[in-house]
């Protein structure tokens, strides 16, 4: 039976396994959205605006591990999905964008809502496709689901002009692959592993640094055997959070420029490092030239592109990071580096970075302890970009695995709504909190309309200083205090969340914060908090740009910075 | 980044999916990860619906070796080699238009018979000289024939195949 370009999408959708939509619709997608209601079991969500249907896509598939699924119609609306499929490229998040494009005849005419969208998306994608012919379509989504979830995950984007919805051909949705191109080095090779394990076995001062590798892989169990086995203590990169423990014995947190001090000192004295499942973005490793100078690098990666891109390693292991640290756990022997621990407990109780300094202001630190306390870590976070990302990152424990969600490459303000809306849409069981700042929360704010109208049960704390906080922090450490245009006036967020129909509480003190956390968790929908605190905190340590990562500035170490604070 | 640090020229050799856009997919990379290209030539290869594209890049061996992984990551991208160590055949075409007068015209085909060159265009005031060899063969024909002033140049790129029976 012949079906149409728009069934067999929704058809090929359906055999990928695919229950969630996230778009908007328009003229050169109407032909798909027509086709819905013969599909009741693909859900749609209606967002307001295309960035918000990328970026949720991408925060259903960091935590479901399948392609998160976006629509979109040409021209304007392929262009709105642009920052999301940058972000989720990026965060390697496996992500299938679809965009409605001028009907065949008429491309490369400049026709109305005209854009070469795979032009744009090239560097941008894993890959992408623009389907001129029907009897491509069911192959071509196949591929692009493959591409998009194996190997090193990232976004695909595929282009139907609105012709091929409507022209109708056979359906047969293919059982194989034709990607001759297209390899996925699953195993680690063993010669490279054995030489792995010969640095682990011979190291007095290791460190693991973990990135965001492991939680795609879903390697926990292996790889917190594999730091217990050998005590290993354990960096984390951003997105390397909630791979491992973080109340474990082992864990320093997060390294880099707000990096917890002993991470970072660990990780400058270390003579192995064992990087897994990470980039060595440069917000991770500081000065490249002076990154772990004594250390001896093993790197364990699925993408052999990343290996020596930034940083020379003696052993790569290109492969996927389950089965290698498997593998690596047979050969590893168990050590204890007792005297390498005592260490770095020194270090941490030299520069005691967590602690949260007793004042009557109310602190950002102190909020994200108390969600820390009020959910025990059982909770997804979802953050924004700048300052409230990092105090996130630094004062909630991610004891649950996968249990932060952020935009660490790319650092899109207004990431935190709509992702936290993709995130609870794909593990409805979940606790969410969307943290955010007073700046990004606006960029997106649209889709508190979205959460309403789809009964999406996100809690909302704003960390509101009335400033693009992070920017201000630069400006006052590096640009003399010249506060240029990041003081912002504010619409009333309560009110606001309440026109959206969302309950919503104004917290200005620090004995409110831990009723109005509860208040929300009790609260069987979304529910906002528009946390007013201390506008000129600033996120400490800090390793000022261009610096060691040893060179970490805080309050107890003026030197730093010259004594400027 | 180890290996070699100095900036040498490499010969990397692609068999690519012969697609519309494939071409754009492979220099948007290399305008977007900064790699310093000098040539790109790009054809028809043994195997229907694949092209051979000889890339001559500059760069450290650890620059060479980003530009040879992030271009095995494209999708459309069957192989890529770094050919530079390997015993290979290069060529490359040039045709160069050189001014000609009665006075030069035979010294100027005199040259170009040592160079086992052809003569492919004659005009009053100009000579069109084909040329095939490997750079230095088109280099050296060239500085010659500059004596006589150039008035058009047009060159190929390097093509370069392995030697021997392996593929």
């Amino acid at each position: 039976m012949k079906k149409t370009g728009a069934q067999i999408l929704c058809e090929s959708l359906i055999k990928e396994g695919v229950e969630v939509i996230f778009g908007i619709l328009g003229g050169a997608v109407l032909p798909i959205y027509d086709t819905f209601p013969q599909y009741p079991q693909l859900r749609h969500i209606l967002v307001r605006h295309e960035q918000g249907a990328a970026h949720a896509a991408d925060g259903y598939a960091r935590v479901t591990h399948k392609a998160g699924v976006c629509i979109a119609t040409s021209g304007p609306g392929a262009t709105n999905l642009v920052t999301g499929i940058a972000c989720a490229y990026m965060d390697s998040a496996p992500m299938v964008a679809i965009t409605g494009q001028v009907a065949t005849p008429v491309i490369g005419k400049d026709a109305f809502q005209e854009t070469d969208i795979t032009g744009i998306t090239i560097p941008i994608t894993k890959h992408n496709y623009l389907v001129t012919d029907v009897a491509e379509l069911a192959k071509t989504i196949k591929e692009a689901f493959h591409i998009a979830q194996t190997g090193r995950p990232g976004p695909v984007l595929i282009d139907i002009p609105r012709d091929v919805q409507q022209e109708q051909t056979d359906f047969v949705y293919p059982d194989k692959l034709d990607l001759p191109s297209y390899k996925v080095v699953s195993r680690g090779h063993p010669a490279q592993i054995k030489k792995a394990a010969k640095l682990i076995n011979e190291a007095e001062q290791p460190v693991i640094i973990a990135g965001r590798g492991i939680i795609i892989s879903q390697a926990y169990d292996e790889f917190k055997k594999f730091a217990e086995k050998a005590q290993l203590p354990v960096a984390h990169t951003l997105l390397g959070l909630g791979s491992f423990p973080g109340n474990h014995i082992l864990d320093l947190g997060m390294l880099g420029m707000h990096g917890i001090a002993c991470a970072n000192m660990a990780v400058q004295n270390a003579d192995l490092l064992i990087a897994i499942g990470m980039r060595f973005d440069d917000r991770a490793t500081g000065n490249t030239r002076e990154f772990a100078p004594n250390a001896r690098v093993i790197h364990i990666d699925i993408d052999p592109a990343e290996i020596g891109k930034n940083i020379l390693t003696e052993v790569p292991v290109v492969g996927d990071v389950k089965s290698v640290l498997t593998a690596l756990n047979e050969e590893i022997e168990r050590r204890e580096h007792g005297d390498w621990l005592s260490q770095i407990e020194q270090w941490r109780h030299e520069y005691p970075s967590l602690e949260i300094r007793q004042s009557d202001e109310l602190l950002p630190q102190y909020i994200i302890h108390q969600i820390y306390e009020a959910t025990q870590g059982d909770a997804l976070l979802v953050t924004g970009v700048g300052q409230n990302q990092m105090w996130a990152a630094q004062h909630f424990v991610y004891t649950k695995p996968n249990s932060l969600i952020s935009a660490g490459g790319l650092g899109p303000m207004g990431f935190e709504l709509p992702a936290a809306m993709g995130v609870k849409v794909g593990r409805p069981e979940e606790v969410v909190w969307c943290v955010a700042g007073d700046g990004g929360f606006q960029m997106t704010i649209q889709e508190l309309a979205t959460l309403t109208q789809e009964n999406i049960a996100v809690k909302i704390a704003i960390m509101n200083n009335g400033y693009l906080g992070m920017v201000r922090q630069w400006q006052e450490l590096f640009y003399g205090r010249r506060y240029v245009d990041t003081k912002l006036w504010n619409p009333d967020f309560v009110k606001i969340a309440e026109a959206y129909d969302i309950p919503g509480i104004r917290v200005k003190r620090r004995e409110e914060v831990i009723p109005a956390i509860q208040k929300a968790m009790e609260y069987p929908g979304a529910f906002l908090i528009d946390f007013l605190i201390e506008p000129e905190e600033n996120v400490y340590p800090i390793v000022p740009p261009g610096e060691s990562l040893a060179r970490f500035f805080e309050p107890s170490r003026p030197e730093v910075l010259g004594g400027k604070l | 980044m180890g290996g070699k640090l100095t900036n040498t020229k490499h010969t990397l050799v692609a068999l690519v999916e012969d697609k519309p856009g494939v071409l754009n997919r492979i220099t948007s990379l290399f305008r977007r990860r900064s790699f310093n290209i000098q040539s790109l030539a790009v054809g028809g290869s043994e195997h229907p619906g694949l092209s051979r594209m000889t890339i001559v890049a500059v760069g450290d061996s650890a620059q060479i070796e980003q530009v040879r992984k992030q271009l095995d990551k494209l999708i459309n991208v069957i192989k890529v080699s770094d050919i530079t160590e390997e015993d290979m055949v290069d060529r490359e075409l040039a045709l160069i238009k050189v001014k000609a007068t009665a006075s030069t015209r035979s010294e100027i085909m005199q040259i170009v018979g040592i160079f086992r060159a052809n003569i492919v265009d004659v005009a009053p005031g100009s000579l069109t000289v084909e040329v095939t060899g490997d750079e230095d063969k088109v280099n050296s024909l060239l500085g010659l024939l500059s004596d006589f002033g150039v008035k058009e140049l047009s060159r190929t790129g390097r093509i370069a195949l392995t030697r021997g029976s392996s593929s």
